[in-house]
This record gives C-alpha cells, sequence and structure tokens, in this order.
C-alpha cells in the first residue's frame, strides 16, 4: 500500500485513528458528553440549594433534603459527572501550561484530589440517603 | 539541564494576550471560562466538605454553616453561583462552535454578550429563589 505524501502513518495506525496520544478524540469526546449532562445537572443543583436556602436551611432540613431518594440519586449524578468535567478540564490545563516532570506531578496531584473529591462527597450522600 | 531548549523558551499562550495579541472580548470571554472552570473545580472541595459535614452530623455541620452564613461565604456563594452560570452557559456556546455554528465574527461578538447578559441574569435568579421567594 503506498503512503501519501500528506500522512506518513501507517495503515493499522490510520485504522485506529488513536493519535500519539494513544486515546484518539476519547477526551474531547466526553468532555463534551459531560458538559452536555451538567447542563440539566447544574442547573437543578444551584435552584434547588437556593430553594433549599429559602426555608430554615439549619442541618435538619438539609439533611432532610439530600435523604429522599430522588434528590439523593440526582445529587450522586451531579457529583460524579462533575467531578469527571473538572478532572478532564484541569488536565487540559496542566497539559497547557506545564511542561516535563512538572506535568507529570500536577496531572497525578488533580487525578489524586479528584479522586478523593468524588469519593468523599458521593459516600456522605450515600451514608445520609441510607441512613 | 542549565540551559532551556528552544521549545521550553517559547512563550505559552497566557502570556500571549498584551504582548503579541491586541485585547478582544473574545478572547476575555475564553480566558473567563478556564478561570471559572478552575474556580469551580477548587469549589467542588468545598460542596464535599460541606457534604461531608453534613453526614457527619449536627456538631459538624454546626461548625461550617456559620462560615456560610457569615457575609464572607456569602459573597464566595456568590461569586460561585456566578462562575457556575457563566462556564455553563459560555459552555453551551463552545458545545454550539463544536457542531460548527455561531463561527462568524459578528455572532461570536453577539453570542459573548448573550453569554455575560443571561449569566447574570441566571445568578439574579437564583439568588431571588434564596432571599425572596
Amino acid at each position: 500500500m503506498a503512503k501519501t505524501s500528506e500522512d506518513l502513518r501507517s495503515p493499522l495506525s490510520r485504522a485506529r485513528g488513536l493519535g500519539s496520544a494513544k486515546d484518539g478524540v476519547h477526551h474531547f469526546w466526553v468532555q463534551r458528553v459531560s458538559a452536555l449532562a451538567l447542563i440539566p445537572l447544574a442547573l437543578w443543583f444551584a435552584f434547588s440549594v437556593a430553594m433549599l436556602a429559602a426555608g430554615p436551611a439549619d442541618y435538619y432540613a438539609v439533611h432532610y433534603w439530600v435523604s429522599a431518594p430522588s434528590v439523593a440519586v440526582v445529587l450522586v449524578l451531579f457529583l460524579a459527572t462533575s467531578v469527571y468535567h473538572s478532572v478532564l478540564g484541569v488536565q487540559e490545563v496542566i497539559v497547557d501550561y506545564a511542561v516535563g516532570s512538572l506535568r507529570l506531578t500536577l496531572l497525578l496531584i488533580s487525578k489524586l484530589l479528584h479522586a478523593v473529591i468524588a469519593a468523599a462527597a458521593i459516600f456522605a450522600v450515600l451514608k445520609i440517603a441510607l441512613a | 539541564m542549565s540551559t532551556k531548549t528552544p521549545a521550553q523558551s517559547r512563550p505559552l499562550s497566557p502570556f500571549m494576550l498584551g504582548q503579541y495579541y491586541r485585547f478582544q472580548w473574545s478572547s476575555l470571554l475564553s480566558f473567563g471560562h478556564r478561570v471559572t472552570g478552575i474556580g469551580l473545580s477548587l469549589g467542588s472541595l468545598l460542596l464535599a466538605a460541606w457534604l461531608i459535614a453534613l453526614a457527619g452530623g449536627p456538631q459538624w455541620y454546626g461548625t461550617v454553616a456559620p462560615y456560610l452564613h457569615a457575609w464572607y461565604g456569602q459573597v464566595l456563594l456568590a461569586c460561585w453561583t456566578w462562575a457556575l452560570m457563566y462556564h455553563l452557559c459560555n459552555g453551551i456556546r463552545h458545545l454550539f462552535w463544536d457542531i460548527g455554528r455561531g463561527f462568524e465574527l459578528k455572532t461570536a461578538e453577539r453570542s459573548a454578550w448573550l453569554v455575560v447578559i443571561v449569566s447574570l441574569i441566571l445568578t439574579a435568579a437564583v439568588w431571588a429563589v434564596a432571599y425572596v421567594a
């Protein structure tokens, strides 16, 4: 198979379409999909918390709100999706501005923090909802 | 290595503003998308702390809640609301670009204004629900 002058990739590499980062358009695509999901989720969260704040908004009121199954499920969806969207976005910023070992260090710190945030926040919601 | 390779000493995008590019509305919004995005990422730390305190019981929640009700807490939450709404509106603008729409300079500048205005309206709406409703 003759290679064209514009494309020096092997036919296999072209067919796989994964590029030099080895994951193709995955990052781009899941960033958009999570963004789309976050439109209703973020609006729901902001207005729900506002309605909660309009009430007594003490510990018992907030606890009661989170413990409702419908709220807990959507809250877990919001937390998981927003942390996922966040880790993708922060990764993009780090690779744009940091080079070399600093880049790797910042990427690892970011992944660790996001994992801790997701685990802590979702565990908290489940603990309240399942209590 | 003590000397920088040419690739490392090349200016990266944030330092291009002012020095190499003239000021544009659209670049300010693009920059704002990143800044609000990072702000919201940091905000998720506080969101997790709030939920952990809530799961910890009344004593734990009682140590966190006063900070949220203090004036600086309210200012932070107001900035947070706007950052969320701005990132959301400008994100929708980006999604339109992703499907190849709205690239004309006039359209892009008009949608930039729309993003700023709608994000402020949504922020005001959230706080109106919290305080007036």
